[in-house]
């Protein structure tokens, strides 16, 4: 009975905290400004099954591609064994649905075993590749401490999961072969069942512990998962679906520029007149300076970012010893929009500190390293855009600072006086063609 | 050689005729004001008076689409710019576009619709497969290119940005020649380096330039041309060469140059 209890506490304290976090952060990531990407619903659902559900995208790297898929397919089907565990958690049974599923059950342990087994070497493979092959996206700047010990936590605590798992159907593998009663096959615990030897009392205290320490373990998880860059097994889901449908190459126009170009072009406009703002419009600045100039979407992406490194890895930029990584513009986002998030007034607006996501964060180097290429954006396998960021500093730079490499500033100049980026004349336009007569 | 004089006619003279342009030739800045961008202009010319195409320009009332301006985030420059060529365009009534750079191609697709410009916009290498498809363009030189190795550059805004891989590497294989792929091409291309206004400022430190790094992919296949299908890419892949000290080996040159020397048009 007092198990039964402290399992019920357990089981609602993992989901108020889960629950409590979860609100944290939709609150957080609708600081962003919005933009709307509710439009052609079939698309994004393909999208979102094809890249999410289906891991389109990962298989771009074979062997983290498949090793992934046997994580991801374990994660989501041994689930359906937690249902089991949970009942016979608040229930006080054991194995509840042993008797009714007959067969059925044999079949589904076995197939959650080699699950099970799969999963663990999974994430045994990718502990060696992180800490011993020195894969370079690894061991970039910004995999600090943190970043690093996170992915190994992730790793080992999951392995441990499995273990247990697999450990206490070995103890009940153990005691069935000693009691005779019971047929399950546990065609993967049973090789472990040697391990814990045949005194049936021991066998049954292990049983119990692997089994709480599994459930704990469980719970545990779920609530770490949201302080992590592992939330993307659930926002992967979210992200893919809103991700942006328009060719890479489009970047958007921006609405607040239209209406004034419109004014200056317009011939019957007053040149005095100032453009009044439109309704509902706040007067916001051109660009982002800090996360909460950046769309809802942004601020999604930053949450999504698995840190995984396959855009910087992909970078042009990066690829060639420069300080701009991909990645770590989406680290720096969502380090940052968690500290606004924590620093809110009372009336749930962020409050000043003094610091910006550009500058303290993001600097004027690593923003102009790039060259829009969309590798980055092509690399991601959670449709994560790095670069529509970037861009958007670099407008804040150029419109509200007016901060650029001198030689950039030449090119704008160029640009408004000869209608080309070079210093040459407008009327040399068509000297080529006389080269053809 | 087919050593003709072609007077190149604007859209205002064609207008004045009477007559309206069956495509207007976008030329950009690289392909006006570049000297050897001009090349690939002038191929590109020869290949459409070659094929019978009604083609006309802008000459002097073709301003910069903005790209480098907006990609740099000056969106009020880029603006500007994009309204005055829609103006320009709208007046003449534009409907199709063609243009061998695939910055201007990005921004007169995606970028001008929004603000009132509607064109179709296909790149010279779209414009060059139709042409051999629909039986316009032949190869009548005879194996210019035959048993050469030639690797395809794939630039950014032509490729990812718009996903156009085959209309180039259609357009290459009526040369007969060896086409090879470098190790990172199509979607997973590595770009030149030029992108995103870097071609108009001093690369950030780091330890090699960019389109080292490319060139080095493209050197590992072994080939004697590079093709490409972007003035900016065409510059750094040059450079790249050079940077190797294999310029007397490798050729870098445009689609349309390869046609147009295939065709004997240079
Ligand atoms: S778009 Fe910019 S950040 Fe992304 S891969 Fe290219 S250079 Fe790197
Ligand atoms: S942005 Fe995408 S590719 Fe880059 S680290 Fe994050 S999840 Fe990986």
């Amino acid at each position: 009975m007092i198990g039964q209890v402290i399992f019920g506490v357990l089981l609602i304290a993992g989901a108020v905290l889960f629950g409590l976090r979860v609100k944290t952060i939709r609150r957080n990531i609708l600081l962003g400004k919005d933009i709307d990407r509710k439009d052609r619903a079939p698309e994004r659902w393909r999208n979102m099954i094809r890249t999410a559900l289906g891991q389109g995208k990962m298989v771009n790297r074979p062997v983290a591609g498949i090793l992934h898929i046997v994580i991801y397919v374990g994660f989501v089907l041994i689930n359906i064994e937690m249902l089991e565990i949970v009942v016979d958690g608040l229930a006080g049974t054991h194995r509840i649905f042993s008797g009714s599923l007959g067969g059925f059950y044999n079949f589904l342990i076995a197939f959650f075993e080699i699950l099970g087994a799969g999963v663990l070497i999974a994430c045994v493979v990718f502990l060696i590749r992180r800490n011993v092959l020195r894969i370079r996206r690894f061991h970039l700047a910004e995999m600090t401490n943190w970043p690093k010990s996170d992915a190994n936590i992730i790793l080992v605590w999951e392995s441990l999961l499995m273990f247990a798992f697999l450990s206490m159907n070995a103890c009940d593998f153990a005691i069935q072969q000693i009691s005779g009663e019971g047929s399950i096959s546990f065609p993967v615990s049973k090789y472990l069942a040697g391990m814990y030897g045949d005194d049936v009392h021991t066998l049954h205290l292990i049983e119990r512990f692997m089994w709480w320490f599994h459930i704990v373990g469980v719970i545990g998880f779920a609530v770490y998962v949201t302080y992590s860059k592992h939330l993307h097994i659930f926002l992967a889901f979210p992200n893919t679906y809103y991700a942006n449908l328009e060719p890479y190459g489009r970047f958007n126009n921006m609405e607040a520029v239209k209406k004034e170009v419109q004014l200056m072009m317009d011939p019957n406009a007053d040149p005095f007149a100032a453009p009044a703002p439109a309704e509902g419009e706040q007067p916001g600045r051109f660009g982002a300076r800090d996360v909460t100039d950046l769309t809802w979407k942004q601020l999604l992406d930053a949450y999504t970012c698995t840190e995984c490194g396959r855009c910087s890895s992909e970078c042009p930029a990066n690829q060639t010893g420069k300080k701009l990584s991909p990645r770590k513009i989406m680290m720096d986002t969502r380090d940052r929009v968690e500290l606004v998030g924590k620093q809110l007034g009372k009336d749930g607006q962020p409050v000043d500190d003094g610091k910006a996501l550009l500058g303290d964060y993001i600097t004027e180097e690593e923003v102009w390293a790039c060259t829009s290429c969309n590798a980055c954006v092509e690399a991601c396998p959670v449709n994560i855009d790095p670069l529509s960021i970037i861009v958007d500093l670099r407008r804040y730079l150029i419109m509200e600072e007016s901060k650029s490499p001198e030689s950039i500033t030449v090119m704008f100049n160029n640009i408004e006086n000869n209608g080309a980026p070079w210093a040459f004349s407008a009327m040399d336009r068509d000297k080529w063609k006389e080269e053809l007569l | 050689m087919e050593k003709t004089s072609i007077q190149v006619p604007t859209v205002a003279e064609m207008i004045s005729r009477g007559e309206q342009p069956e495509v207007l030739f976008w030329v950009g800045c690289a392909g006006s004001f570049d000297d050897r961008a001009r090349k690939i202009t002038k191929a590109l010319v020869k290949i459409l008076h070659h094929c019978g195409v009604k083609y006309a320009v802008l000459g002097a009332e073709e301003s910069c689409t903005g790209d480098p301006a907006k990609r740099a985030g000056n969106e009020f420059l880029f603006q500007m710019q994009a309204m005055q060529n829609i103006q320009v365009l709208n007046a003449y009534e534009i409907k199709k576009i063609v243009t061998a750079c695939p910055h201007c191609f990005n921004t007169l697709k995606n970028e001008y619709p929004e603000l009132g410009g509607a064109y179709e916009v296909v790149h010279h290498t779209q414009l060059l497969q139709d042409l051999i498809d629909n039986g316009r363009l032949t190869m009548s030189g005879g194996g210019t290119f035959k048993g050469k190795r030639i690797t395809f550059h794939d630039p950014c805004y032509l490729g990812r940005a718009n996903e156009v891989y085959e209309a180039p590497r259609k357009a290459l294989e009526i040369l007969d020649a060896e086409l090879v792929e470098m190790r990172k091409c199509k979607k997973n291309g590595l770009c030149c380096g030029a992108g995103g206004a870097q071609m108009f400022k001093e690369a950030e430190k780091g330890d090699r330039e960019v389109n080292v790094a490319r060139t080095e992919q493209a050197l590992e296949t072994a080939p004697n041309i590079i093709a490409t299908g972007c003035p900016f890419c065409n510059t750094m892949m040059t450079d790249g060469v050079k940077h190797f000290e294999k310029e007397h080996e490798i050729e870098v040159k445009d689609i349309a140059e390869l046609i147009a020397e295939a065709n004997d048009l240079l």
